[in-house]
């Protein structure tokens, strides 16, 4: 069976504006300051959305990812139709406008020499949404650590579960988390990096429980809505409700950490797992 | 893409079920069964207690926050089966939905459920959860002690539970806040209950920019029991006395009870390693994707 590919060829934005605006702070920066940052803008540290594949480039070392089950792709089980049109229409664009086959990319590599696992979803490929294909992927990835012994890191980017796929994507929250149960009884290392946004069904699921809950800065991190949260309660949310600086401060996360810097925080943390030493 | 727990508006208004619906046997539209669904006179997890349940212990508190009466559980015999009852508690009345939140559990009525089912794990006590709730609750104070985390532990804690778990859905299976106590060997479901990834509601006034298409979202999310069951995602449907639930509440309560015990009792032959593996198998099959753009289903 093909689950492998060859080590992927990695997209570079290939937009040609000089400027990029950020949208926090909305200072105007140089396109290729930007994107020599990765996104992250130089004036506000603003942590701005980046493909599954530049992120790979970042954490793993050179040609050392190896794809895995990039054969997967969304199904419309339910023929979803919205206003809007189908829901088979709608993820075909967006595998066209991607070039990825399902919200999340999958595979396996090193990181300054560790070997692990990871999956990194695209906020790209309808919004990151959890549909089928993302969760089989994510338990998939799941089940090759289990098989081979390695640490799993998966990357959160999404607005949550996916509508057009029913209770389809609902179940899908206790397929990744029956993928995690496996992987804590066999003691096997779990980090979940959750970055902006990490909502609703991602949020209550694989996303909220890794042995270690990394973010990056500013993400919102969420179950509820804001808007939401504002009409039931009747009143206005402090500015930093639901960010990750909240989230630690309440105790869900372990640390924020620059998207710079996360390479070298996860291997520092996978050579305590690794630790051999007397 | 918006967040999916968007507008979970409780609508507990009176459903007035139309004549045409009560004479006729034709087939009834999602929306008609999201109305059944939520009727103000359906049964609620109260109701069973006191038409099947014998010896009702309850047991209270999370141990970390508070005790949330959306959320109840405890000791309970069921025919002649002893078990670990939990579930959602709507109440019947204006002061009741009140006092237990419309069944919107926190994250303390989430974490009570799962110190329960930790409990009976210890001492080899079968679990049945009853689900009933148009949603987790959103508000500041859930957000703040982590609903999230709340229900991804116990999503995380029941997939390995060495005991048999039955969930029931016997009204509205509200997204996360249903899945959080609903991961079981067993999913059984009332033929007029609901089971979904958002309200019909949420759905519409995201993908339809209107929530008066709610009636269109419930359709297109195939939210009832029978398109549940064709979807793999329950096993079996507990039918409903002909005009629903609310009819003849002898008459539903005994049904659950009978398809409680006959399910429980199979289960109980696994070892733990069997029972956890099967349950394993059954979550990892759920959905459907395609594999090399030939749509697959499993
Ligand atoms: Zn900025």
């Amino acid at each position: 069976m093909a689950w492998y590919s060859e080590t992927t060829t990695v997209k570079k934005n290939s937009k040609k504006e000089l400027w990029v605006k950020c949208k926090k702070c909305q200072s105007h920066i140089y396109n290729t300051e930007w994107q020599e940052n990765h996104n992250v803008c130089p004036n506000c540290n603003y942590h701005d959305s980046i493909t599954s594949y530049e992120r790979i480039n970042l954490i793993f070392d050179e040609n050392t990812f190896v794809e895995l089950f990039d054969n997967i792709s969304p199904a419309d089980s339910l023929n979803f139709v919205d206003l809007k049109g189908s829901y088979k229409d709608k993820y075909e664009a967006n595998i066209k406008k991607t070039g990825i086959s399902e919200s999340v990319v999958t595979g396996h590599g090193k990181i300054n020499g560790i070997p692990a696992v990871i999956a990194v979803m695209d906020f790209r490929f309808l919004g990151g949404s959890l549909g089928s294909g993302t969760g089989e992927k994510i338990l998939q990835a799941a089940n090759y650590a289990y098989d081979n012994n390695l640490p799993y890191i998966v990357f959160s980017a999404s607005g949550g579960a996916r509508m057009q796929e029913g209770a389809l994507s609902l179940m899908q929250m206790a397929k990744t988390c029956a993928g995690v149960a496996r992987l804590n009884k066999k003691n096997i290392p779990y980090i979940s990096v959750l970055t902006n946004p990490t909502t609703g069904g991602v949020s209550a699921s694989y996303a909220m429980v890794g042995d270690l809950n990394i973010a990056e800065p500013g993400a919102l991190i969420a179950f509820a809505g804001r808007r939401v949260i504002e009409q039931t309660i009747g009143e206005k949310l402090p500015d930093d409700f639901q960010t990750a600086e909240y989230l630690l401060e309440h105790g869900f996360i372990d640390s924020i950490v620059n998207r710079k810097d996360m390479k070298a925080y996860l291997s520092n943390i996978l050579s305590f797992y690794s630790n051999k030493s007397n | 893409m918006g967040l999916e727990f968007e507008n979970t508006d409780v609508l507990i208004e009176e459903q007035k079920m139309t004549d045409k619906q009560k004479s006729n046997k034709k087939e009834l539209t999602a929306w008609e069964i999201v109305s059944i669904s939520r009727h103000p006179k359906r049964p609620v997890l109260q109701d069973y207690l006191s038409l099947i349940v014998d010896n009702f212990v309850e047991l209270h508190g999370d141990r970390y926050f508070s005790d949330d009466k959306a959320m109840i559980g405890g000791f309970a015999e069921i025919g002649d089966q002893k078990v670990m009852l939990i579930g959602h508690n709507k109440g019947k009345n204006t002061n009741e939905h009140i006092a237990r939140n419309f069944g919107m559990a926190k994250p303390d009525g989430y974490r009570k459920a799962l110190r329960l089912m930790k409990l009976a794990e210890r001492f080899k006590i079968p679990i049945v959860t009853i689900i009933d709730t148009p949603g987790a609750f959103p508000g500041l104070e859930a957000e703040e002690r982590g609903q999230a985390e709340a229900i991804a532990k116990n999503l995380t804690e029941m997939a390995s539970l060495e005991v048999p778990v039955i969930c029931v859905v016997i009204g509205e299976g509200g997204s996360g806040g249903a899945l959080g106590i609903g991961v079981g060997d067993k999913v059984l479901m009332l033929s007029n209950a609901i089971y979904s990834v958002i309200s019909p509601e949420g759905c519409a006034s995201i993908l339809w920019r209107d929530a008066a298409f709610a009636p269109d979202a419930a359709e297109a999310m195939n939210i009832t029991a029978k398109a549940l069951l064709k979807h793999g995602v329950i096993d079996e449907i507990i039918e409903e006395p002909e005009e629903g639930a609310h009819s003849d509440y002898k008459a539903i309560a005994e049904s659950v009870k009978k398809a409680i015990v006959k399910n429980i009792k199979p289960l109980k032959k696994l070892s733990v390693e069997e029972l956890i593996q099967h349950r394993f198998e059954k979550f990892s099959g759920m959905g459907k994707f395609s594999i090399n753009q030939s749509a697959t289903s499993r």
